[in-house]
C-alpha cells in the first residue's frame, strides 16, 4: 500500500473544501474525505496484519523513500509499524467524529473545515514519517491550524489561549529542532532507522535528549509545561478540543517514544528518574487540580494532564510492558477525551453553560448525551470493559516490573490517582447528569443523528479495546519490541 | 475431565439481557423487560443447579477429593510472557456454591421486582442494571485469574453504583452511590497494589499457579516473597494484607464499612441482592479463594480475624440503636460478614483444622438465603407503609400474614435458633473460634446474643408493638410475584442448614465429618433465646422501657446511634483536610505559580523586545547616532584601554 495516500487524501479534501460553497457542501466534502481516510486506515490495518501473518518481520512496513534535499540528506521517507497504525486509526476516528459534531458550524465554515483537515494531514504525516526532517515538517503543519481554530472560533479568553498554546507549542518545536539537529550532526543522517543503528556517544545523547524529550513533552502536557492545556482546551471550539486532546497531545507522546527514547536510549535510561518524577507529579497534581475545577472543559483538560502523565510514566519506566501501556494509553486517552469533549460540547450547545453547579439532572431530558458523558467518565476512571482500564493496568504492571524502590513508590502514587479520578468523575457526573433538574432545562432536546454517530464511532473504539485488548496488543507489540531492542541494549550496557 | 463448557452461559445470559435492555429496553422492550430479565436468569439458575449437581454429585471428585477444573481459559491481555490476564472459569466447590447462591438470589430478586418496581419509569434500565450486576458477580465468582477477579470486582462496584443511584434525581441517592463507589475504590487501590506485589514475586496472575508457588516452601518464588520485606514486614504479608483491604472495602469491614448503610438508598430489592446476599460477600470469597496463601502467612490471617471480629461486634452494637429498618439490616449484614471473615481467620488449611473455612462458606451460603429474605420482607413492608422508619410501623402482622411469617423465619434463622439454617452455620463458626482463639469466641458469642436482640427488636417493632395505623394506599401485601420469592426463600432459610455442607465444601476438597455437639450448642442457643425474650419484653407491646434503657446507657447509646461518628470522621478528612489542604493549594499553585511563571516569561520577553525594538526604529538619524556612538566608543577603547 502506498502510504502517501494518507497525506494525499486530506490534501485533496482540503483543496475540494476550498472550492465548495456554503456549509452544506463544505461539511459533506469534509465528511466524505474523512470517512474515506478512515476506510483507508482500516485497510492499512488489514494489509499490515496480512503482512505480519505472512511472516514479514521487518520493523517498518510499506516503506517508501524519495530524495528531497540530497545535499542535506533529507529524504521523504515513510513507513509504518503497529504503533503508527494505532495512532493513524485513532486520528481517523477522531477526525470523523470531530467533523460530525461540527455539523452545524456556520461561522466561516469553509475555513473551519479546511483547518481541521489540514491539522489531520499534519498528524498523519507525522505518524508515518521515518525521516526526522519530514517528521518535524508535519509537526509544524499540525500546530498552526490550532492557533487559528482557537483564535477565531473559540470562546472565552480565546486570544490569550490561542497565543499561549501557539507560543508554548512553538517553544516545544524549537526544543525538538535543537534535539534533532544534535542527532543529525552526530550521525549525519535524518533517517530514523539508520540513526537507530548508529551508536551515539553517551555525552552527546545526554546533551540532546532533554531538548527532544522536553520539546515533545510540552505537546504531551509534561509537567510543568502543561499550562497551555487547560486554557487551550477550554477556549477551543468542540471539534478543536477533540483534535487537540485526541490527536495533538499524541504527537508529543509518540515523539517522546519514537524519536527521543528510540534514538537516544542511553540518555533515556540515564534521565529516567527525572522523567518519572515529572510524570508522577503530573498524574497526582493533575488529578487533584481536576478535583477543584468547576468548568466541565477544565475538568477534562486537567484530567488529560493526569492521564497523559501515564503515557510519560510508561515511557520513563522503560520496560516492555510499560511502553506498551504508554502506547495503549495514548490511543485510549485520545478516544476517551475526544468523546468527553464531544459530550461536553453537546451539553454546552444546549444549556449554554459548562459550569458544573449550574447543571443538574440532564439524564431526564437528554438520556443519550448523558449516557455518553457517563461512559466517557467511566472510561476515564478506568472501568473494565473500556479502554482506560486496559491501558492504565498495563502501565501499572509494567512500571512495577522496574524493581527500584523509588520507582515502586512512584507507581504506587500513580495507582493512587485512580481514587482521585473516581472522586472528580463522580462529582462531575453526579452533579451534571444526576441530581435534581432545573426547570428551564426541561425543554432541551437530546442528541441529533450526527452527534449520535460521532459518539458511537468513538465508543466503538473504546469498547473494542476494552473488551478485546488482545487485538490491539498484538498490533502494537512488534513496534514496542523494536523500541525495546534499543532500550534493552542501553540497559544491559550499564 | 468432564465437560463444563456450558457454564459460560451462566454469566453470559445476564450480560446479553443487559446489552439488549440497555440498548433497546427504553424504547422497544419496556414492560416486557422484567419478564425477559427474569426468564434469562431462570435459565442461568437452572444451569447453575445442573452444574452443581454434576460437580458435587457426579464427577467433581477424584479419589475422594474435589478437583479444581478449568472450564475454559484464553489469554485476554498479555503483560509479559508469564504474566497475563486470562479470562477463565474455574470450577471448584466454592465457585459452584457461589454460582448457585448468586443466580438463585438474583432470580428471586428479579421476580420480586416484577411487582415491587412495577410502573417505574426506568423499568427497563433497572432490569438492565440487574443483568449487569449478575453478570459481573458471576464473572467474579468464576475467575481463575487474580486480575480477572479485579476486573469483575470493579464491574460489580459500578453496577452497585448504578443501582444505588437508580433514583438519580434524589440527591441523597446520588450522594450514597458516590460514597459507595469512592470508598470501595479506595479499598480497591489496596487490592490493586496487592496484586502488583503478588504478581511480581509469584511471576504469574493465575491463581492456581500462584497458590502452588507461594505455598510450597521449596519454590524460588516463595523464598523470594518471604525474604523480601518492607518496614520489617515480609512482602507476602504486604501483598495479602493489601488484597485483604480490597476485600474489606467490598465486604464493608471496619473502617471501610461507612458506605453500606447509605447504600440502602437504592431500591430495596437491590439491597437484598447486592448489599446483603452477594456483592458484600465478595471480600469473604476473595479471602477464601486465596486462602491457601493466607494460611501460610499468620500475620495477614490475624488481620483478617481481628478486623472481622471487631466489625461483627461494632455493627451489632450500632444495629441495636438504628430505627431505619433497612439500616438495621445493613448493619446486621456487616456483622454477619464479620463472622464469615473471622471464621476464615481462625481456620487453617486442610483437615479438621480447616473447620473455620468450611463454616465461613456455610454461613455465607445460609446467610444469603435468610438475609435476602429479610430484605425482601422489609421491601414488602416499605412498599405498604411508604416509610423506612420503624416508628411508622407496628402491628402489621394482620395486614401482611405471609410477609410476617417469612420475616419471622428470617429472624429465627439469623438468630441461630435450631433448626433454622443460621443455627447450623453459626454453630460451626463458634466451634471453630472456640478451638483456636478464646477471645474471638467470646466476642462471637456476645455478638450472637446481640444479633438475636436487635433482630427481634426489629421484628416486634414492625409486626407487633402498637396497633397498625391505617395505610391510605392499602394494596395489601403486594402481588403474587412479591409473595412467591418470600415463600421460597423462607423455605430455604429453614432447610438450607440440613445440607451436609461439610461433605462438599472444605478447604482441601476432602469431606469433613462434623458432629453436632449438643453440649456446646446449648450455651449460644440459650443466650440467643434469652435475648429474644428480652426483646419481646421491651418491644412486643409499646412501652417506655426502650427510652429508659437508652437514657441509662447515656453516651454509649448516643455514640452508637450516631454510628460512632465514623461518617463525621470521614467528612472531616475529606472536607477539612484533602480538599482545602491538598486540592485547593494545588489548584492555586497551578494557576499562580506554574502558569504564572509561563505568563511571566511571556511578559518578560515582551518587555525586553519593547526595550530593544528602538534599535530597529527605521529612523536614519538614530542609526547614524548609534553608528557614531559606536565609533566613538571603539576609539575610546583602542586609545585608552588597549593602547
Amino acid at each position: 500500500m502506498n502510504l502517501s495516500l494518507l497525506i494525499l487524501l486530506p490534501l485533496v479534501t482540503a483543496l475540494v473544501i476550498l472550492f465548495c460553497n456554503g456549509l452544506k457542501q463544505v461539511r459533506v466534502a469534509a465528511l466524505v474525505g474523512s470517512v474515506a481516510q478512515l476506510a483507508v486506515s482500516v485497510r492499512l490495518l488489514l494489509l499490515y496484519q496480512a503482512e505480519r501473518t505472512a511472516g514479514n518481520r521487518s520493523p517498518m512496513l510499506f516503506e517508501s523513500k524519495q530524495e528531497w534535499f540530497s545535499n542535506l540528506h533529507i529524504n521523504y521517507h515513510i513507513g509504518v509499524d503497529g504503533i503508527s497504525i494505532a495512532m493513524i486509526l485513532l486520528t481517523a476516528s477522531v477526525v470523523v467524529a470531530g467533523i460530525l459534531v461540527s455539523w452545524t458550524m456556520d461561522k466561516l465554515s469553509k475555513e473551519f473545515f479546511f483547518l481541521l483537515i489540514l491539522l489531520s494531514m499534519g498528524a498523519y504525516g507525522f505518524f508515518i514519517s521515518l525521516d526526522l526532517f519530514t517528521l518535524f515538517f508535519f509537526l509544524e503543519v499540525a500546530v498552526i491550524p490550532k492557533f487559528l481554530l482557537i483564535g477565531i472560533w473559540g470562546s472565552g479568553k480565546k486570544e490569550y489561549s490561542a497565543m499561549k498554546l501557539a507560543l508554548m507549542l512553538m517553544g516545544g518545536s524549537a526544543l525538538v529542532f535543537v534535539g534533532l539537529m544534535g542527532v543529525y550532526y552526530q550521525t549525519g543522517s535524518f533517517d530514523l532507522m539508520q540513526i537507530a543503528n548508529t551508536p551515539i556517544p553517551l555525552d552527546v545523547q545526554k546533551f540532546f535528549f532533554p531538548f527532544a524529550f522536553l520539546g515533545f513533552g510540552i505537546f504531551a502536557a509534561l509537567f510543568p509545561f502543561h499550562t497551555w492545556v487547560p486554557d487551550g482546551h477550554a477556549s477551543a471550539p468542540t471539534a478543536a478540543s477533540m483534535f487537540l486532546a485526541g490527536i495533538s497531545m499524541k504527537l508529543g507522546g509518540y515523539g517522546c517514544l519514537r524519536v527521543a527514547t528510540y534514538l537516544m536510549p542511553d540518555a533515556a535510561h540515564a534521565y529516567s528518574w527525572i522523567i518519572i518524577l515529572l510524570a508522577t507529579i503530573a498524574i497526582i497534581y493533575g488529578a487533584f487540580a481536576t478535583m477543584m475545577q468547576t468548568d466541565l472543559k477544565y475538568i477534562n483538560a486537567y484530567s488529560s494532564v493526569s492521564h497523559c502523565g501515564f503515557v510519560i510514566l510508561g515511557i520513563g519506566m522503560l520496560t516492555r510492558t510499560s511502553i506498551n501501556g504508554a502506547v495503549l494509553q495514548m490511543v485510549s486517552h485520545g478516544l476517551m477525551t475526544a468523546l468527553f469533549f464531544a459530550a461536553i460540547g453537546m451539553i454546552y450547545s444546549r444549556t449554554h453553560t459548562r459550569m458544573v453547579e449550574q447543571l443538574g439532572g440532564l439524564l431526564k431530558v437528554m438520556p443519550f448525551i448523558s449516557t455518553v458523558f457517563v461512559i466517557a467518565g467511566l472510561c476515564s476512571l478506568g472501568l473494565p470493559g473500556f479502554s482506560g482500564f486496559v491501558a492504565e493496568m498495563t502501565v501499572f504492571m509494567g512500571s512495577w516490573q522496574n524493581p527500584d524502590g523509588w520507582y515502586r513508590f512512584a507507581t504506587i502514587l500513580a495507582c493512587a490517582s485512580i481514587v482521585v479520578t473516581a472522586v472528580y468523575i463522580l462529582r462531575a457526573a453526579g452533579k451534571t447528569v444526576m441530581g435534581p433538574m432545573d426547570d428551564h432545562y426541561a425543554t432541551l432536546t437530546d442528541a441529533t443523528w450526527n452527534e449520535k454517530l460521532a459518539a458511537a464511532i468513538l465508543i466503538v473504539g473504546i469498547v473494542l479495546i476494552g473488551v478485546a485488548p488482545f487485538l490491539i496488543n498484538q498490533l502494537i507489540m512488534p513496534g514496542t519490541d523494536t523500541i525495546m531492542m534499543q532500550v534493552g541494549k542501553a540497559i544491559t550496557q550499564k | 475431565m468432564s465437560n463444563y463448557s456450558y457454564i459460560v452461559w451462566i454469566p453470559l445470559l445476564p450480560l446479553l439481557t443487559f446489552l439488549l435492555l440497555g440498548l433497546f429496553g427504553r424504547r422497544y422492550v419496556k414492560n416486557f423487560s422484567g419478564i425477559l430479565g427474569s426468564g434469562s436468569l431462570l435459565v442461568s439458575t437452572v444451569l447453575s443447579l445442573l452444574a452443581a449437581r454434576q460437580y458435587f454429585l457426579q464427577d467433581g471428585q477424584l479419589n475422594g477429593v474435589y478437583q479444581k477444573i478449568i472450564a475454559f481459559k484464553f489469554t485476554w491481555l498479555e503483560f509479559s510472557p508469564n504474566v497475563s490476564i486470562d479470562i477463565s472459569a474455574i470450577i471448584d466447590p466454592i465457585s459452584v456454591m457461589m454460582l448457585v447462591v448468586v443466580t438463585f438470589v438474583s432470580l428471586m430478586v428479579h421476580v420480586f421486582s416484577l411487582g415491587y418496581m412495577k410502573g417505574e419509569e426506568r423499568f427497563a434500565t433497572y432490569y438492565a442494571y440487574l443483568g449487569l450486576f449478575t453478570f459481573s458477580m458471576l464473572g467474579l465468582v468464576l475467575s481463575g485469574n487474580l486480575f480477572q477477579i479485579y476486573m469483575f470486582w470493579e464491574l460489580v462496584g459500578v453496577s452497585s453504583f448504578l443501582l444505588i443511584g437508580y433514583y438519580y434525581n434524589k440527591p441523597s441517592a446520588v450522594a450514597a452511590s458516590k460514597k459507595a463507589f469512592i470508598v470501595t475504590r479506595f479499598a480497591d487501590l489496596g487490592f490493586l497494589i496487592g496484586i502488583l506485589v503478588l504478581a511480581f514475586y509469584g511471576q504469574t496472575l493465575d491463581i492456581t499457579t500462584l497458590i502452588e508457588r507461594l505455598t510450597s516452601t521449596q519454590s524460588a518464588e516463595f523464598a523470594g516473597i518471604t525474604t523480601a520485606g518492607f518496614l520489617g514486614v515480609s512482602m507476602l504479608t504486604w501483598g495479602l494484607s493489601l488484597v485483604f483491604i480490597g476485600g474489606a472495602g467490598k465486604s464493608a469491614m471496619f473502617p471501610l464499612h461507612i458506605w453500606l448503610p447509605d447504600a440502602m438508598e437504592g431500591p430495596t430489592p437491590v439491597s437484598a441482592l447486592i448489599h446483603a446476599a452477594t456483592m458484600v460477600v465478595a471480600g469473604v470469597y476473595l479471602v477464601a479463594r486465596l486462602f491457601p496463601i493466607f494460611s501460610v502467612d499468620g500475620v495477614s490471617l490475624q488481620l483478617v480475624t481481628y478486623v472481622g471480629a471487631f466489625s461483627a461486634l461494632l455493627a451489632a452494637i450500632i444495629a441495636c440503636t438504628q430505627t431505619d429498618i433497612k439500616r438495621v439490616l445493613a448493619y446486621s449484614t456487616m456483622s454477619q460478614i464479620g463472622y464469615m471473615m473471622f471464621a476464615l481467620g481462625v481456620s487453617k488449611q486442610g483437615g479438621e483444622s480447616g473447620l473455620g473455612y468450611m463454616a465461613s462458606m456455610f454461613h455465607l451460603f445460609t446467610h444469603a438465603f435468610f438475609k435476602s429474605l429479610l430484605f425482601l420482607g422489609a421491601g414488602a413492608v416499605i412498599h405498604l407503609v411508604h416509610s423506612n422508619d420503624m416508628k411508622d410501623m407496628g402491628g402489621l402482622r394482620k395486614l401482611m400474614p405471609v410477609t410476617h411469617i417469612a420475616f419471622l423465619v428470617g429472624c429465627l434463622a439469623i438468630s441461630g435458633v435450631p433448626p433454622f439454617a443460621g443455627f447450623f452455620s453459626k454453630e460451626e463458626i463458634l466451634l471453630a473460634a472456640f478451638h483456636s482463639n478464646k477471645l474471638i469466641f467470646g466476642v462471637a458469642l456476645f455478638t450472637a446474643a446481640l444479633t438475636s436482640f436487635y433482630m427481634f427488636r426489629l421484628y416486634f417493632s414492625i409486626f407487633w408493638n402498637k396497633e397498625a395505623a391505617h395505610h391510605p394506599h392499602d394494596h395489601g401485601e403486594g402481588t403474587f410475584s412479591m409473595k412467591f420469592p418470600l415463600v421460597i426463600l423462607a423455605i430455604c432459610a429453614v432447610v438450607a442448614g440440613f445440607i451436609p455442607f461439610a461433605h462438599f465444601v472444605t478447604s482441601d476438597g476432602v469431606a469433613l465429618e462434623t458432629h453436632m455437639d449438643l453440649g456446646f450448642s446449648a450455651v449460644p442457643v440459650a443466650l440467643s433465646i434469652l435475648a429474644i425474650l428480652l426483646a419481646s419484653v421491651m418491644y412486643r407491646v409499646a412501652n417506655d422501657k426502650p427510652e429508659k434503657v437508652a437514657s441509662t446507657m447515656g453516651g454509649l447509646y448516643k455514640a452508637a446511634s450516631r454510628k460512632f461518628y465514623m461518617d463525621e470522621l470521614y467528612l472531616f478528612i475529606t472536607k477539612k483536610i484533602i480538599f482545602p489542604l491538598i486540592g485547593q493549594p494545588i489548584a492555586w499553585i497551578d494557576k499562580n505559580i506554574v502558569d504564572g511563571l509561563m505568563n511571566w516569561l511571556a511578559s518578560v520577553t515582551a518587555r525586553i523586545s519593547e526595550l530593544i525594538k528602538g534599535l530597529q526604529s527605521g529612523k536614519v538619524q538614530n542609526y547614524a547616532l548609534y553608528f557614531f556612538g559606536g565609533v566613538a566608543a571603539l576609539a575610546v577603547l583602542f586609545i585608552y584601554i588597549w593602547k
